[in-house]
This record gives C-alpha cells, structure tokens and sequence, in this order.
C-alpha cells in the first residue's frame, strides 16, 4: 500500500515539443540516461520541424491547451511570452552554476532578473568561407571583411560551369528565415525596422543599399533556387561544395568541420560578419531554450528534466558519447574552457567571443523603441517578419524591383501596426 | 408510382435515417462557424493577449483592402481550373490508351494511378528535393546532362510547379475512375461504330466521350472540394510566394492564423472563403446535379 | 497488310503505355531507391544510378522515431473514422435515394459544401472545442475530425450506388414483409455492396492521407503517419536519405493497400456513380 501510493505520487509523464535539430536529436537519444537516474520520470518526445513546431507550440501555450510539458524556444519568444505570464518562473539548485552561462544568453531570458528559460545552445553570426577556392584565385580573407570586399570575392570564385556559387544566402522568406539575416545585414549598412514612436523606416535608402546588395549578390553569385534556402539547404549546399562564402549561424561550425557531415571539413575557413557602410549596429544572438508553460501539471519535474539537458554534466555526457566536437555549443563558459573541446572545435574560441560580445540591443544609426538584432522584440514581429520577408523573396525571383517592394513592405508593416494598434 | 401509404410513413422515418448524419454535420459545420463569425467581429491576436475588443469591421476592411487578396483569389481559381484541365483533358486521353490491350498493361495501370495513394505532403517534398532542385533534383541533371541550364522551378514558375506537383497526385484519381467508366462501355456498341465506318476521332468524340460526361463530372465535383483548398503541397514547395505568386486563399488564412497568429484577421478570410465555397458550390451541385439525374 | 499495320500500332500503343507509366510512376521509384542512399550519396550530382546500398537512412529514422507508433495510430484512426461514417452515411444515403423529399438535393449541396472551406479558417474554434473536451492528442478526437471531413464525400458516393438499386427490387422485400431494418441490411446492402466497399477503400485512403488536422490536434500519443513526416521534412543536415526512407515508410503500407484494392476500388465504381 505504501509503496503503491509512492509510485503514484512519483510517476510523472512529461511532453517535451523540441525542433529536429542534431543537437536536440543527441539529447533525445541521451534521455534514456536521464530516465535511468530519475526512474519516476517518463519522457515523450514531439519532433517537429521548426515552423510547425513555432506553430504548434504558439497554439497550445497562447490558448492554455496545456499539451506540452516542456517546449522548445527561442530568445524572441522568451521575453514576450514570460511578460504574458505563459511561462513557468524557474529556480535552478545552486549547483546548476547559472554564472558560468554566458552573460550575453542570460540576460536574454530574464524578464526583471527572473529567468524563465535555460539555453540548450546559443549562436552568433559568421562568415564560413572555402579556402583552397580562395587560395586558387589568389584572394586573403581579411581579419574584419567589409560587404564590399565580399561582393568582390564571390565574383572572382564564382564558377557556375561547375555549380560553384560564390555566396550563399538565406532566401528562405520568413522571419526567422530570410529576415534574420536581412535585418542584421540591413543594421550594418545603417537600416532599422522602425524609428521613435513606431514609424516604418523600411523605404529609407540604407535599407535600399542592403537590399540592393544582396539582391545583386544572390542573382549574379548566389546558387539557382535561393528563395527556397534557409539555414539548413545552405548548409547542405555549402557541405557539398557549392558554396564559395556563406554568411549564417556559427552553430554551422560543428556541422561543416565534421567530416562525416560535411565534404569540405577540411577546406573551411571562418570569418567575423561583414560590415556594411554603418559597421556598428546590434548584433547576432540567437539561443534554442527549453521553457515550461505555465499551463503543465508537472513543473517540478519539467525542471528537473531541463535543468539536466543544459547542466554541464550533459555537455560531458554528450562529449563521452558523440566527441567533444558534437557538445552543444555556445552556452557555457566551461564548455569553452575544456582543452578537449578547443582542440576538437577550431572555431572554439572565435564563437566564444562572437557570443560574449554580441549585443542585440546595440546602438542603431537611429535611435529605436525596440529590442533584437536579427529581429523585432515584439510580438508582432512574426507578422512583420513574414509579410516583408516574402517581399524580399519577390526581389530575388525579380518579380519585383527593389524599390518596389521596400515601398510595398513600407506600406504593409505601416498597416499591421495600425491595426495593431502601435501608431495611429 | 408508388402507393400514397407507402410514401406517407416513408417520408418520417426516412427523416429519421437521415438526420443522425444531417444533425452531426450541422454541429460541425455551424459552430465553428459561429465561432469564427464572432472572432472575425474581433481583434485577437494569439500571441498578444493585449490586443482585445470590438474591431467593428476592421477584420474585413484589412482583407478586403490586401493587395494579396485579389492575388490569392486569382491564384486558387488558377490552380483550381488549371489542376481540373490537366486530370480531366490528360484523364481522358489516358483512359483511353489504357483501356487498349497491350503487354504488360495491368502493371502500367497500377503505376498509373500510384500517386493518388501518396500523402500531399509527401509528394510535394519528394518533387520540390528529389526532382526538381536546381542542383541536385533529377530533373536538373537531365537537363545539364544534355547541355541546357536546369530551371529554377519553384522560383521561375512557382504557379505552374505547383499546379504540375497537385495534377501529378489527381491525375491518377481522374485516370482510376474514367478508365472505369471507358471499360464500362459496351464493346459492341464501339463495334457498331467501326463497322458504320467511323475513325477513331469520330469515335472518341461521339461515342466515347458523351459516355463519359458523368464519369467526368463526378471528377470535377470531387477534385474541386479537394483543390479549393489546397494547402500542403504550397506550404511545403513555396510558402506561398516568391511574394504572393503562389498564396491561395488556404493559404492566406493560413498564414493570417498560424504565421501571423491573427485569429481575427484568418476568421475574417474564412468566412470569405465560406462564402466563396457556398458560391462554388451552389454552381457546381447545378451542373453535377443535371448530368448525374439524367 | 492491315494486320501488320495494326501490330505496329499496338506495339506503339504498348510503348506509350509503358512510357507514360514509367514517368508517372518515376517520383516514387526514386524515393524508394534514395532511401538505400547515404546521405553523401543522396545529393551528389550527377545522381548515382549505381550505388552501393545501405540501411543507414532507415536506421536513422527507426532510431528517431518509434515508427509502429505512428503507423498504429494512422490505421486505428482511418478505420474508425470510416466505419463510423458508413455507419451514419448508410441511413442517411438510403433514405435520400428511396425516399427523396424537395429537400434531398439542397441538404446533398450543402453537405458537400462544408467540405469546401479551407480548415485553417475554423482553426481556432476547434482547437478550443477540443481542448475543452479533453479530446486533443486522442484517438478518438482525430478519429471524429477525419469522420466528418470524409462524411458528406461518403454520404454522396452511396447515394450514387443506392440510386443504381432498382427499387422493385427493394418493394418486393416488403412485400414478403421485410421491415425496414430487414430491408437495408438483407436487401440492399448485399447488392450494393461493391460500392460500398468502393466508398470506404476511398475513404480510408483519404484520411490515412489527411494532413492538417493531424498535425494540428495531436502531439504524441495519438499522432498519425502525416506527425512522423514532420520531423524528417527540413532538419539540419543533409536530410535526402532519411526523408526518402521516412517518407517510403509512411507511403509504403497505404500504397500496398491500394495496390491489393485496385479492383475492387474499380469494381465499386463501376457499378454506380461512374457507369
């Protein structure tokens, strides 16, 4: 009888909704080790690819349906969703060592000093670029390059006869597609979504010359298809040598210096961003959390649970089990520390100081009324995003000029936020 | 004809018969449709609970006043009317051609209509990677294979692709059901036309073809339900664009509701598209209705 | 001379059949044949023919997802969903076909007209209406979505095959003194049962391939084939094997079925809407 009542009140089953990522395919293979130590606990994995995931965990949280125990989430959703009260406050055990999470992560998830998620993995923005195409045409990367020298390399190694395209982009429309990298590409060349008091500053001639960039980039250098490649067919794109640059996630590195992933494991060198005609501006900090809607039955052991997923005993266990190069990156300074992973992981370092200086509320050319470096901090972003983000794809397909769809954006964004009730 | 007692008794219980599934689909069909007329009424936005209220007919002003949203009428109609062209006019032809003996036909028939089976979703994936990808799509290689530049399908021609990727998967379903009806067909009635001396195009077009007006539209009326409101094969190939190129009205509430998460906005587009539907259809069921009772 | 001329022409007429059927069926062969692709060798141009074949694509996805899981699940939910729409279909087709009123062919209209909005426009509202009747995640809750989505397709697809019955037939049940529960179950469904089993072979297939709601109203323990898709269609990486294999996993048994089915799928329509 005693027993009986112990199991039942022990026994807990959580829903864990995570994107199908390889770092978060590795945590669930690991799981099963967590539900050796925590008999008590059973976890049942939902794995979705990211926009039906966004989909399906926006429905269930912002109308209470309570279906999940654990979701996974980005740093844009964090605050927005905390300040709505959607997410469970957490209180990791002194032992977690929350000071050895990297400062620039940590405070993207607090909302008044409370945390409200811990960081899975966390990325900043780089430029991957092949160095024996580089070599070959006699070019040196240099330390900080500018767009313009980019424009110039991607000429000179672009070689379409044998489907190498000098510069990969993301083409993808949608706001955490295309747009990302738009808005931190347009915040370099002195661009920004809007100025004081909500007024749509998309027309304005920085956007042009970023847009104009990367429209001219794309069609004369960039692989055929680049509307319907995000991060992850760049990726594969740049993993099998069609890629002369490429400018995206610095999680990629783990992925592209793998050579069982990757065909030119060998042949990549990396760079920081390029800088546009303004250089300054936000920059580039993106992290994958674990959050607990406030709606599920079983906090507690929803936090256990990610507490463990994001602990530094995991990130050893990851390295026991897939090598140190596999670890999730970008979240711990420790993980930077170990000797192993420096060595696995050239990159080690530079993404280390990537991340630690990036700053996404950073100075725009104006000054702004929001938050975000490759987004908007608000919550009708993904509206936004979306909407100006297929404009821009229209730019590519050359459906459309520049300037028109920069007016047609403008215009848009100007009625989503009136009818959001932003400006009048 | 038939004696008025029978009839009388007849009529009650056969309301009786029917109403379990009239009833459930009443259910169905009009709360949510209550429930979205409401929230088209409304501002409300999933994701910013804030946002709240009366909005008059503001839902409806913004839908009305997109640009996107005549484009997106366009669109559905295209692929609606240009899907019906392709898998009824190749339909036919088909039937035809596999209705004749030769070796082997019963597998070819089999492979015929294979794609009917596949999930859209799967389809669409299998043609916008395995196929038609500028780089490693098969169709590219044939293409640099024989010395031509591979098109960028999606990109170049995302209406056309996408009405080719959903013809692939109802072509099939149109050959299925009008082989049927040309085998149906009394063999000795094609022989009376031989011997009357009529070519094959005079007996395809007065003898097999007004066979298969009601062949055909049983086609049509179930291939437009499913085409009205394509959805998969789009959000997998295109999301809908480059820009609006390739947004039909699914799609566009779709993305109002689940990119946008404007629940009141989507609402109003999906009583439009209610309307639009109640429209269709009351054409559609004339037509059909006509051809069937004959 | 005549007899030649006509053996070139069936050869021309085989030829072409194969041709177009090879075409057709070309997609589907080469999924099949890229699942047994490494990664690597999946997207290398100019695509192999020639390869050396590997389970490491469905050993991936096995791993990845608990692939019965999903299969049960699909086939529980088609098979209630289209049981339970026969069930209510049947009534309802026999009473318009054999005892139509003015009425008959407007409730026929509107029923096929619930089936022409998109679903994403009443999104939310079942959402709600599921969550607040414990029905999301469950078998149940999908079943009764794909049940009445089918429902008025199935109520019109008999009411053409009842229609082909001829109604002496029917009267002269009575008159040995059939009632009317005699009168559907020993008379009328006997003859029209090819269609029937037509409607539901139909049926079945469309909601093994219904995609929207069952993405949408399940996470994991009721959730189809159409869930397990979703986790192979973009993930990070090269991504062509497994989505090749997962996707022939999730075709393969539907495929099969319809295969096996063909004829009597033919048979059925034969007999009514289509003659």
């Amino acid at each position: 009888m005693g027993t009986c009542l112990a199991a039942a009140h022990a026994e807990s089953e959580l829903t864990i909704a995570t994107v199908n990522n390889g770092d978060m395919i590795i945590m669930r293979q690991l799981s099963s080790e967590f539900e050796k130590t925590h008999p008590g606990i059973h976890l049942k994995w939902v794995t979705l690819e990211e926009n039906v995931l966004r989909q399906r965990v926006t429905t269930d949280i912002a109308t209470g349906a309570g279906q999940f125990d654990i979701m996974t989430i980005g740093n844009y959703e964090v605050p927005i969703w905390a300040k709505q009260k959607w997410l469970a406050e957490l209180h990791p055990a002194a032992d977690y060592d929350m000071q050895d999470i990297l400062p620039a992560v940590r405070q993207g998830l607090s909302v008044n000093g409370q945390i409200y998620a811990l960081p899975f993995y966390a990325e900043s923005v780089m430029t991957y670029y092949r160095t024996d195409l580089f070599k070959k045409a006699g070019l040196t990367m240099p330390e900080s390059p500018t767009y313009d020298e980019i424009r110039g390399f991607a000429d000179k190694i672009t070689d379409k006869s044998n489907q190498v395209y000098g510069i990969c982009l993301r083409g993808k429309p949608g706001w955490g597609e295309n747009m990302a990298y738009v808005t931190s590409l347009v915040n370099t060349f002195g661009g920004q979504w809007f100025g004081m008091g909500w007024k749509p500053l998309i027309d304005s001639p920085a956007w042009k010359a970023a847009i104009n960039w990367y429209v001219s980039a794309l069609r004369e250098d960039g692989p055929p298809g680049a509307t319907s490649n995000g991060f992850n067919e760049n990726l594969a794109l740049f993993a099998s040598g069609h890629c002369g640059m490429w400018i995206d996630s610095t999680v990629a590195g783990g992925l592209l210096f793998d050579p069982k992933q990757s065909q030119v494991a060998d042949k990549v060198g990396f760079a920081p961003s390029p800088k546009g005609a303004y250089g300054k501006g936000p920059t580039w900090l993106w992290s994958w959390n674990l959050a607990i809607p406030a709606s599920s039955k079983h906090t507690e052991d929803a936090q256990t649970f990610i507490t463990w997923a994001t602990s530094k005993e995991y990130v050893k266990l990851v390295a026991e089990r897939k090598g140190w190069v596999a670890v999730p990156a970008g979240t711990r300074a420790s993980t930077y520390k170990t000797p192993e992973y420096q060595k696995a992981a050239p990159f080690a370092s530079f993404v280390q100081h990537a991340i630690e200086t990036a700053d996404p509320n950073g100075q725009t050319a104006q000054p702004r009324p929001y938050g975000g470096a490759q987004f908007v901090g608000i919550p009708q972003f993904q509206a936004l995003g979306t909407q100006v983000g297929q404009t821009i794809a229209a730019t590519l397909s050359g459906q459309v000029t520049v300037d028109q769809a920069l007016a047609s954006a403008q215009s848009s964004v100007t009625r989503t936020m009136r009818q959001s009730g932003y400006s009048h | 004809m038939h004696a008025t007692t029978t009839v009388r008794p007849k009529r009650s219980a056969g309301f009786a018969l029917l109403s379990p599934a009239v009833l459930i689909l009443l259910v169905w069909s009009i709360v949510p449709l209550l429930l979205t007329l409401w929230y088209s009424f409304r501002n409300y936005n999933l994701v910013d609970p804030t946002l709240q209220g009366f909005a008059g007919i503001n839902n409806y002003w913004y839908l009305l006043t997109d640009p996107d949203f005549l484009q997106s009428l366009l669109n559905t109609l295209i692929l609606v009317v240009g899907v019906l062209a392709i898998s009824v006019g190749g339909g036919t032809l088909l039937a035809v051609l596999y209705d004749q003996d030769f070796f082997g036909r019963g597998i070819a028939r089999v492979l015929v209509i294979s794609p009917f089976f596949v999930m859209p979703t799967v389809s669409a994936l299998l043609w916008k990677n395995l196929m038609l990808h500028p780089i490693y799509g098969v169709y590219s290689s044939m293409m640099r294979a024989v010395g031509l530049t591979p098109i960028d399908w999606l990109q170049r021609f995302p209406m056309a692709t996408i009405m080719m990727i959903v013809a692939w998967e109802w072509l099939p379903f149109a050959v299925l059901i009008l082989l049927t009806a040309v085998q149906s067909l009394d063999s000795e009635q094609k022989e009376a036309a031989r011997m009357d001396g009529a070519g094959a195009i005079a007996q395809f077009r007065y003898i097999i073809l007004p066979h298969l007006s009601r062949a055909i539209t049983v086609v049509v009326m179930i291939e437009t339900i499913y085409l009205l409101t394509i959805f998969a094969e789009i959000s997998v190939t295109t999301a809908g664009g480059p820009g609006v190129a390739s947004t039909n009205l699914a799609f566009l509430i779709y993305s109002r509701a689940l990119l946008q998460f404007d629940v009141g906005g989507a609402s109003a587009g999906g009583v439009i598209a209610i309307v639009i539907a109640n429209i269709v259809a009351a054409f559609l069921v004339r037509a059909v209705a006509r051809n069937l009772e004959a | 001379m005549a007899i030649k001329r006509s053996r070139t022409k069936g050869v021309l007429i085989g030829l072409l059949g194969w041709a177009i059927a090879i075409w057709i069926f070309f997609p589907l062969f080469w999924m099949f044949i890229t699942g047994f692709k490494s990664e690597v060798d999946a997207i290398s141009t100019p695509p192999h023919l020639i390869f050396k074949p590997t389970l490491e694509s469905y050993n991936e996805v096995f791993e990845r997802a608990n692939y019965w899981h999903f299969t049960i699940n699909t086939v529980v939910i088609s098979v209630v969903a289209t049981g339970v729409a026969l069930l209510l279909a049947i009534p309802a087709a026999y009473s318009m076909a054999f005892a139509p009123t003015a009425r008959t062919r407007a409730t026929l209209l509107w029923m096929l007209s619930t089936r022409m909005l998109p679903p994403v426009g009443v999104l939310v509202p079942i959402y709600l209406i599921a969550r607040n009747t414990h029905l999301l995640d469950t078998l149940t809750g999908l079943a009764i979505v794909d049940m009445l989505t089918n429902l008025p397709i199935v109520v019109w697809m008999l009411y053409t095959f009842f229609r082909e019955v001829p109604m002496p037939i029917l009267e002269a049940g009575r008159m040995d003194g059939a009632n009317r529960w005699q009168e559907i179950t020993v008379v009328l469904l006997p003859l029209a049962l090819p269609g029937i089993a037509s409607t539901a072979l139909l049926s079945l297939i469309l909601c093994w391939n219904e995609a929207f709601w069952s993405l949408n109203l399940t996470s994991s323990n009721a959730a189809p084939l159409a869930a397990f898709i979703a986790s192979f269609s973009s993930p990070e990486g090269l991504f062509f094997g497994k989505l090749s294999a997962a996707s022939t996993l999730a075709v393969a048994p539907i495929l099969i079925f319809g295969w096996i089915s063909q004829k009597q799928l033919v048979r059925g329509l034969t007999f009514g809407a289509v003659k």
